[in-house]
């Protein structure tokens, strides 16, 4: 079937298989890597990509379910050299280690602080329950999530 | 070693740029022309003889290159082989084959492995091979498997009992009869999975023109890797190429010898192509291995005033159907050895029985023996203290090895390094403030509430050296690290070391430590690893060695650049080596500053060699393999307080505090993360994670819908805090901090909830401490 989806800001057309997911579309047709594939069953969330403006776990999508859509990966999140206040607090805050659940990790945070520009500790660690690490306990993540809503509310 | 500007900063990552923007070199973004992709048909059964198998269908498919069964490749692989070979135990090593012939013998034993042109076509032909077996009785529970009768995985391993192993140091019997007070319990140790979050695998390329074999792969290890990946494909060294620069994750998982990365090596071979090998996370979890398991029979002796006066442990271990790279150094030396943790125990007897078992191996997991050991401890002093009514702080402090005493000679034959233990544990303490916790403890009882405070103080061993040791050990390999400190003619550094991070931050680390040794500033500084074409030689990442060893391997490589640098200097500047001094980043002539040259200049005179005298050569790099004389020994206490409710058995977390010691530290921020990460694994064992096995070998808890791996909303925040007690064993005073916090803060937790059970008469529940386990244990004991 064909298809044609923007991934960040580039429009691209491809026949694909019906039963291709979008996470396998990205990375190994459009050769976009930094999205993970952690699990078989949608729990880790390592996928995260947004669509039009939203999280969603790119292994629980066929890549025909994106036609017309907008995606953005973690490749397309730092604009003009600039990080993202997330990639900038999960750098700052030491909130990876291995880096595998990293780019999910960081999208699911822009989607939060889309919804929540103030999310407590705990709202924080409700809304990336979808989202798993292995190596940092969270807390660093948490942390880096709220150095990421200080700037974007002062920015803004 | 002076404290300087580097050492101690709780400098930024260098790797994570790349790895917050997606763009990692993680195995499976690696892409080469004409790649075919491999996939493994597993076994159903846990115990199985093979009867037939039919490819025919799988070979007809479209896209469908080529289909292997265990017999196509007998003669392409030899046998996975075991490294770590205990002496004196009766060892009995089974042929493990990548690819089982006649017989499975776990539920994700490989039978048969297709390659096709894309991952989609790969999985539907492996759905398309038929297997016939013939079902045989399965055994599961490491006791029943030594019970006359029970199903035998292999002719070879009587009883499948793969060996028995001892450690008597002191006269048990002779404590126990003399003991005051005795206590004696069976506490199961439960199996784990450990989920590092990039699943293992592999892109083997062999090019047919030169022979050569070049795989990139999930490795903690990679040198290891290529000479394990030479004795079973018969390719010499010289001809491998292992690659694995990030690794997403490994906690002990990455460090074996697996089928899938030699069957695609050998596959490569065969057909000449590229082969990409990635497993599913359900494939994770039945074919990597698992950790942990074993039940233990433990007595404590001791005097009525609390000193323990000798410990005896007998354990079951099950290693699973096959022994592992190293599982069985394990549940022996990795465990015996540790069994009288921080405290002056003069006697302990350990028997341990490492016992076949229909399930997937078992190997190292973060701690690897060492929790096993702390768990049992730090359970059983509880229990002593409540049976003698004394506080668990107080019975801990009696019975510590105090601070004079080091360097401490354990009965078991250890030399601890260094130690204050006293004073980790009196920062827990006012860290919680316990004797208002307590207060309040009482308080909340009388209103129905129970909260629980619960201990761990703890030593391990790691840093795990010296290599002679090792050979005593059994274990197939030397314990040193190295590293090259190569000079560049403009002043700019490449590090190669052996070792490989693969989330420790060693890259940040590691040029932390040449920035100070060298003056050069830390931008200059280029750590490469993980590439066994560009560092020499290397033992790899795990039991907290990286930077107690491979640290101190460059620590000394540095100082050999720093020392042919002041030779040059010195012949450069017409004066003797002994009249420079080294001081930011220059060397000059002592009393007269003015008369110097910078070390970037030095370099570029190293390179030029116009002006070497004939005794120094040209060039400035150096190489250090470093074995240290000792292990190092870290140390602390974690103090863990929970609420439980009653009416639910459900546990909440009030507050957690870690105080660990781990010598100097060079970069605070990064040593606390990787103690949050590790108290969440040991936590995590004690409340949530349980690999699950029904009767038949069927793996309950096959994927992350049925494996507890915990979720950021399950966990506390931690409060972590540290003394520094620096080791003489490397230079830089380092010990170890990888594992500290999984070794520690599983019996914290447990005892926590224990104490807060107290009220109810209940005094011990194996782990996991679900709210099904609490809730029963509490209305057995009202009823």
């Amino acid at each position: 079937m064909q298809i044609s989806v923007t991934v960040n800001g580039v429009t691209y057309t491809h026949d694909v298989e019906p039963r291709l997911l979008l996470v396998h579309y990205l990375r190994d047709v459009l050769n976009l890597t930094g999205t993970h594939i952690g699990c078989d069953t949608s729990q880790c969330g390592a996928c995260t990509v947004l669509m039009n403006g939203k999280a969603v776990k790119s292994c629980a999508i066929f890549a025909v379910q994106a036609d017309g859509a907008e995606i953005t990966t973690i490749e397309g999140l730092a604009r003009d050299g600039q990080l993202h206040p997330v990639q900038e607090g999960f750098w700052e805050k030491h909130g990876l280690q291995c880096g595998y659940c990293t780019p999910g990790m960081i999208m699911t945070a822009v989607d939060i602080l889309q919804r929540n520009p103030s999310p407590t500790e705990e709202e924080i660690r409700h809304a990336i329950e979808g989202n798993l690490c292995r190596c940092t306990g969270y807390q660093n993540i948490v942390r880096a999530i709220q150095y990421a809503a200080e700037k974007m509310r002062s920015g803004s | 070693m002076a404290v300087t500007k580097m050492f101690g900063a709780a400098v930024k990552r260098r790797e994570d740029p790349r790895l917050i923007t997606g763009r990692g070199n993680f195995t499976d973004h690696i892409q080469l022309a004409g790649t075919l992709v491999m996939a493994i048909k597993r076994s159903p059964h846990a115990h199985a003889r093979i009867v037939r198998i039919d490819t025919s269908k799988a070979r007809a498919m479209r896209g469908v290159v080529a289909v292997y069964t265990g017999q196509d490749l007998v003669d392409k692989l030899a046998p996975v082989p075991c490294a770590w070979l205990v002496p004196d135990s009766d060892l009995k090593v089974p042929p493990y084959r990548a690819v089982a012939v006649d017989k499975v013998r776990y539920v994700g034993d490989a039978v048969a492995v297709v390659v096709a042109t894309d991952r989609y076509i790969a999985q539907d032909a492996v759905d398309a091979i038929e297997v016939e077996y013939e079902p045989l009785p399965a055994v599961v529970d490491q006791e029943k498997a030594l019970e006359p009768g029970a199903p035998q995985l292999y002719d070879e391993v009587p009883n499948n009992l793969a060996f028995h192993w001892k450690l008597h140091a002191g006269d048990f019997d002779a404590a126990w009869d003399a003991a005051e007070v005795r206590i004696s319990r069976r506490l199961v140790n439960h199996r784990l999975i450990p989920t590092a979050m990039e699943p293992r695998g592999a892109l083997a390329a062999y090019n047919p023109g030169t022979g050569e074999l070049t795989i990139w792969c999930t490795s903690q290890n990679p040198h290891v890797h290529r000479l394990l990946l030479s004795s079973v494909t018969g390719l010499p060294e010289t001809h491998i190429r292992v690659i694995a620069t990030d690794v997403g994750g490994g906690f002990g998982s990455k460090i074996p010898m697996y089928a899938g990365e030699m069957i695609a090596a050998a596959i490569s071979k065969d057909l000449g192509r590229p082969i990409k090998w990635i497993e599913t996370r359900q494939e994770n979890y039945v074919a990597t291995i698992h950790g942990r398991d074993q039940v233990q029979y433990v007595d404590i002796a001791a005097r009525r005033d609390g000193t323990i006066t000798g410990v005896r442990v007998r354990a079951y271990a099950s290693m699973g159907a096959y022994l592992s790279t190293a599982a069985p150094g394990v549940p022996t030396w990795l465990f015996g050895l540790m069994l009288q943790g921080p405290y002056a125990i003069p006697v302990v007897h350990c028997d341990v029985y490492g016992v076949l078992t229909n399930t997937t191996p078992t190997d190292a997991y973060r701690g690897a023996g060492r929790p096993e050991a702390t768990y049992l401890l730090e359970r059983m002093i509880d229990l002593l203290a409540r049976e003698l009514g004394m506080d668990p702080a107080e019975i801990r402090s009696k019975n510590f090895i105090s601070k004079d005493q080091f360097p401490y000679t354990t009965p078991t034959g250890l030399t601890y390094d260094s130690g204050d233990y006293e004073a980790t544990l009196n920062r827990a303490l006012e860290l919680v403030d316990y004797q208002n916790l307590r207060r309040e403890q009482e308080e909340l009882r009388k209103q129905g509430r129970y909260i629980g405070i619960g201990f761990s103080t703890y030593v391990e061993v790691c840093g795990l050296a010296p290599s002679q040791a090792a050979g005593d050990m059994g274990f197939q390999g030397g314990l040193w690290e190295s590293a090259t400190v190569r000079v560049h003619p403009t002043g700019k550094v490449t590090v190669f070391t052996g070792s490989n991070p693969h989330g420790q931050g060693e890259e940040t680390t590691f040029a932390q430590l040449v920035a100070d040794e060298l003056d050069v500033p830390f931008e200059d500084v280029e750590i490469v690893h993980g590439d066994t074409d560009m560092v020499p030689f290397g033992m790899g990442t795990y039991g907290s060695r990286s930077t107690a060893v491979g640290g101190a391997a460059l620590v000394h490589a540095c100082r050999k650049v720093k020392e042919k640098a002041q030779r040059i200097a010195a012949h450069l500047l017409e004066v003797s080596p002994d009249d420079l001094v080294f001081e930011n980043g220059r060397f000059f002539v002592k009393g007269a500053p003015d008369r110097g040259m910078t070390f970037q200049e030095v370099a570029l005179q190293a390179y030029l060699a116009w002006k070497l005298p004939r005794d120094i050569e040209p060039g400035l790099e150096a190489t250090h393999f470093f074995d240290p004389v000792n292990n190092t020994f870290p140390f602390g206490c974690h103090i863990c307080v929970v609420e439980v409710d009653p009416e639910i058995g459900k546990v909440q977390f009030r507050q957690y505090v870690a105080v660990d010691d781990v010598g100097n530290v060079i970069n605070p921020m990064i040593v606390d993360g990787q103690v949050h990460g590790g108290i969440t694994q040991g936590l995590a064992q004690a409340v949530y994670e349980f690999a699950a096995y029904d009767e038949n070998g069927q793996l309950l808890t096959g994927s992350l819908m049925d494996y507890a791996v915990p979720k950021a909303s399950m966990l506390p925040s931690f409060t972590v805090d540290r003394t520094v007690t620096p080791t003489s064993v490397n230079p830089m005073g380092v010990k170890g901090a990888g594992e500290t916090g999984t070794i520690a803060s599983t019996p914290a937790v447990v005892n926590a909830v224990i104490d807060a059970l107290a009220p109810f008469g209940i005094d011990h529940i194996d782990m996991p401490l679900t709210p099904e386990r609490i809730w029963r244990a509490i209305r057995e004991r009202s009823r």
